[in-house]
């Protein structure tokens, strides 16, 4: 599968490095050069310079022949406008976008989008923790 | 009109005391704590602290029953994400400002038709005072798709005299109408122009310069 994940971040450079590791094609997009410093030396995926807002940025990336994209930049409205955009203008067919805030990712997910929350799936598991589970 | 402007920086500052001093209800919506207590000194009870992008915050300003949403804060993502919101609440009217002119097709990508885009505005302001001399840009179409532009018939151009039809015009443009003096002509193919006639024409983008040279002649530039 070729995936473009936009957004070097935590979550992203992991991303990245994981599916490369299980044999997967990936291109990070990053505004800053130095975030590409988290995927450590001779990552195998390619890197692009840019805001993922850019059409001919994300086209760079590949964006044309692309089976997945993620946004995970630490904006909510980056990630999800970036979303949008491969969909429409790109037809990738998986697109999830990383949301903070959980009203606005309901609100986009009516809208058929695909919203990854970190901060509902982060309380819900701290919950978990705390009670004990199960409850 | 009770509009909600999104954004209290410059852009945000001047349309919202623009709006009040022709009689609007004006709602300003600005993130940053302490930017918004300084609108308050200048807007009262106008300037609210808030975020735009959050459903919520749209929602308790009464953007379900706004007229216009007006987004222009200095983050285009931010922009388009209130538009998408407040037409989710049911605004009927959104207006989003392009920062960056290259992610124009984003906003129209995403239904969000009515843009502003002052780096490209002016831009084309320079440009047209470079390169088109003799033609007055006067307003872009779905993002600049298309715009309408004002030519003045000089005596000494080849249209004069000519019906419309034998100007030979170039594709994609339409003359709208012309005005001779007073009067306003709906311009037809018998219709013939003289020297001192302002034409209006409907051009595709990147037209205009062939509209002028069967209009004004490319040599007189």
């Amino acid at each position: 599968m070729f995936v473009i994940v936009v957004g070097c971040s935590r979550v992203g450079a992991r991303l990245a490095l994981q599916l490369v590791s299980e044999g997967h094609e990936v291109a990070v997009v990053d505004q800053k050069q130095e975030s590409f410093r988290r995927l450590g030396a001779g990552f195998a995926g390619k890197t692009v310079l840019g805001t993922g807002l850019d059409l001919d940025i994300l086209k760079r990336a590949g964006a044309e022949r692309a089976d997945a994209l993620a946004t995970v930049t630490n904006g909510d409205n980056i990630n999800i406008v970036v979303a949008q955009v491969a969909r429409k203008h790109f037809g990738i067919p998986r697109v999830v976008a990383r949301m903070y805030d959980p009203e606005r990712a309901a609100a986009y997910r009516e809208m058929g989008m695909e919203i990854m929350c970190p901060t509902l799936i982060g309380s819900q598991l701290i919950k978990e923790k705390i009670l004990g589970g199960g409850a | 009109m009770f509009v909600i402007v999104v954004g209290g920086g410059k852009v945000g500052f001047y349309l919202t005391k623009t709006l009040i001093e022709a009689g609007h209800e004006v709602l300003l919506l600005e993130k940053d704590a302490m930017k918004a207590r300084g609108l308050e000194d200048n807007f009262g009870d106008v300037a609210v602290q808030g975020d735009g992008t959050e459903l919520a915050t749209l929602q308790n300003v009464g953007a379900s029953r706004a007229d216009v949403v007006a987004a222009v804060t200095g983050h285009d993502e931010d922009n388009i994400v209130v538009c998408q919101m407040a037409k989710k609440l049911g605004c009927k009217r959104v207006i989003g400002r392009v920062n960056n002119p290259k992610n124009e097709d984003a906003f129209l990508m995403l239904d969000i038709k009515t843009t502003v885009n002052s780096t490209q505005l002016i831009y084309h302001l320079v440009e047209e005072q470079v390169g088109l001399q003799g033609i007055i840009p006067l307003l872009e179409l779905r993002g600049g798709k298309a715009e309408i532009v004002e030519l003045e018939i000089s005596a000494g151009s080849p249209a004069v005299g000519k019906p419309v039809k034998e100007l030979n015009l170039p594709e994609d443009c339409l003359l709208v109408s012309v005005m001779r003096e007073e009067e306003i002509i709906f311009p037809r193919g018998e219709t013939v122009l003289s020297g001192g006639d302002t034409v209006i024409a409907l051009t595709a983008r990147g037209k205009a310069h062939l509209l002028r040279d069967a209009l004004i002649g490319s040599g007189e530039v």
